[in-house]
């Protein structure tokens, strides 16, 4: 009975290809802001796709179908686009350039240690499921928990400051370097008795 | 409808009761979708669904493929995900328009009848069958080879909108007017709240 179902069964339907750019299919890359990237993407990952959708014959025929007037139009519209997606890119650019991780090492008490991770958020980066990576990676405790001064932070067991440092750099190429700090919060209790005499 | 960035809503998993129904409903809808309807929605697959903004509920497969989303909750038309039209394009109704159209659907503009009416756009051939057709006889509709379906579709039904020059489904909506009228006036609105290609739906992040 199991056979005669899975040998019926019909297919999963057509696989269509996507761009890696822009995520529509390559066909309509033109109308969106990437089209110089989305042409380079196609070029080195599809190259049969991508001669058939910007060979001569079909742009050629693509601009006959549309009056002057409607060219310029559409020409004008595409400028717009990729200015604004150009903007948005510098922006993101800038946003990420400013934004800091910082890994900080806590004494709890003598010898026991936790490394707290803030600022990933900044990054695009889902903080359960870094922790959850990082749980692995570490074989400890990680897990996500809110900051006073708001947002949350990953507080995991143990001083692994360095190798989270490397790791995150390693699997998450967005980050730069020079954007993560390691702090160290041991003399940070000493500080507050002092203060409070 | 989904011009804008959506953000994922919480997740919920459909009963199986609630997972039938819905089975149901997008058989009656797109009859031409029965060979494919274990594969489209497997049995042992787990359907999950989630809020969208305007009263939309859109509904995932193993928490990773958009399938189809419902226009005011239960009882509102199905209509498929992109992604789903494009595994299975034979088995939705399609209008087509022509070249010049396709930037002001992919910005998110109301579909206008001109840009079905024109040389480059196609409706259902003038001998189409008629929007109804005899009970028993629903698997009996499909495109011809100019890109026309052959019944005409009726008002409020889900359509998917093709593109002069391109193989893929650009947008799916429902219908303001039947195709008879839109070739009957030849202009207003055909198309309105369409999902297109590059939209908030389209990009959303289900997992
Ligand atoms: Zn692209």
């Amino acid at each position: 009975m199991a056979d005669s179902e899975q040998g019926d069964r019909p297919s999963e339907g057509r696989h269509v290809i996507y761009c890696g750019v822009c995520t529509l299919p390559p066909e309509y890359c033109e109308y969106g802001g990437t089209v110089k990237k989305c042409q380079e993407w196609l070029e080195a990952n599809q190259p049969e796709m991508y001669a058939k959708i910007w060979s001569p014959e079909v742009l050629e025929a693509a601009t006959a179908a549309l009056s002057v007037d409607a060219q310029k139009r559409a020409a004008r519209d595409a400028q717009k686009k990729a200015a604004k997606a150009e903007a948005a890119e510098a922006k993101q650019n800038e946003k990420l350039a400013s934004s800091t991780i910082t890994i900080k090492r806590i004494e709890r008490n003598k010898k026991k240690f936790v490394t707290a991770v803030f600022g990933l958020e900044a990054f695009g980066l889902d903080l359960k499921k870094v922790a959850k990576d990082l749980g692995k990676k570490f074989a400890t405790g990680s897990s996500v928990t809110k900051v006073p001064s708001g947002g949350e932070e990953i507080v995991v067991q143990g001083d692994v400051s360095e190798e989270l440092e490397e790791f995150l750099l390693e699997k998450y190429k967005d980050i730069p370097g020079e954007n993560i700090e390691l702090v160290d919060d041991k003399k940070k209790k000493k500080a507050a008795a002092a203060a409070a005499t | 409808m989904f011009k804008k960035d959506l953000q994922p809503g919480t997740k919920s998993k459909l009963k199986s009761s609630v997972q039938r129904s819905l089975r149901g409903a997008l058989l009656s809808t797109y009859p031409l979708l029965t060979p494919y309807i274990d594969d489209v929605l497997p049995k042992k697959g787990s359907l999950e669904s989630m809020k969208l903004p305007d009263r939309n509920t859109l509904y995932i497969l193993d928490g990773t493929t958009p399938l189809f989303y419902q226009q005011d909750g239960p009882g509102g038309p199905v209509i498929p995900h992109l992604r789903l039209v494009h595994r299975y394009p034979q088995c939705f109704p399609t209008i087509r328009i022509d070249r010049g159209a396709i930037r002001f659907v992919l910005s998110g503009a109301t579909l206008m009848a001109p840009g079905l009416t024109s040389k480059g756009g196609r409706l259902p051939a003038d001998d189409a069958d008629p929007e109804d057709l005899p009970e028993g006889e629903e698997m009996e509709q499909e495109v011809d080879e100019e890109g026309r379906w052959s019944r005409e579709l009726k008002q409020g039904e889900p359509v998917v909108i093709m593109a002069e020059g391109k193989t893929e489904a650009c947008a799916v909506g429902t219908l303001a007017v039947g195709t008879k009228e839109v070739k009957a006036k030849g202009k207003g609105p055909v198309v309105e709240d369409a999902h297109f290609l590059g939209d908030g739906l389209w990009r959303i992040a289900v997992d």
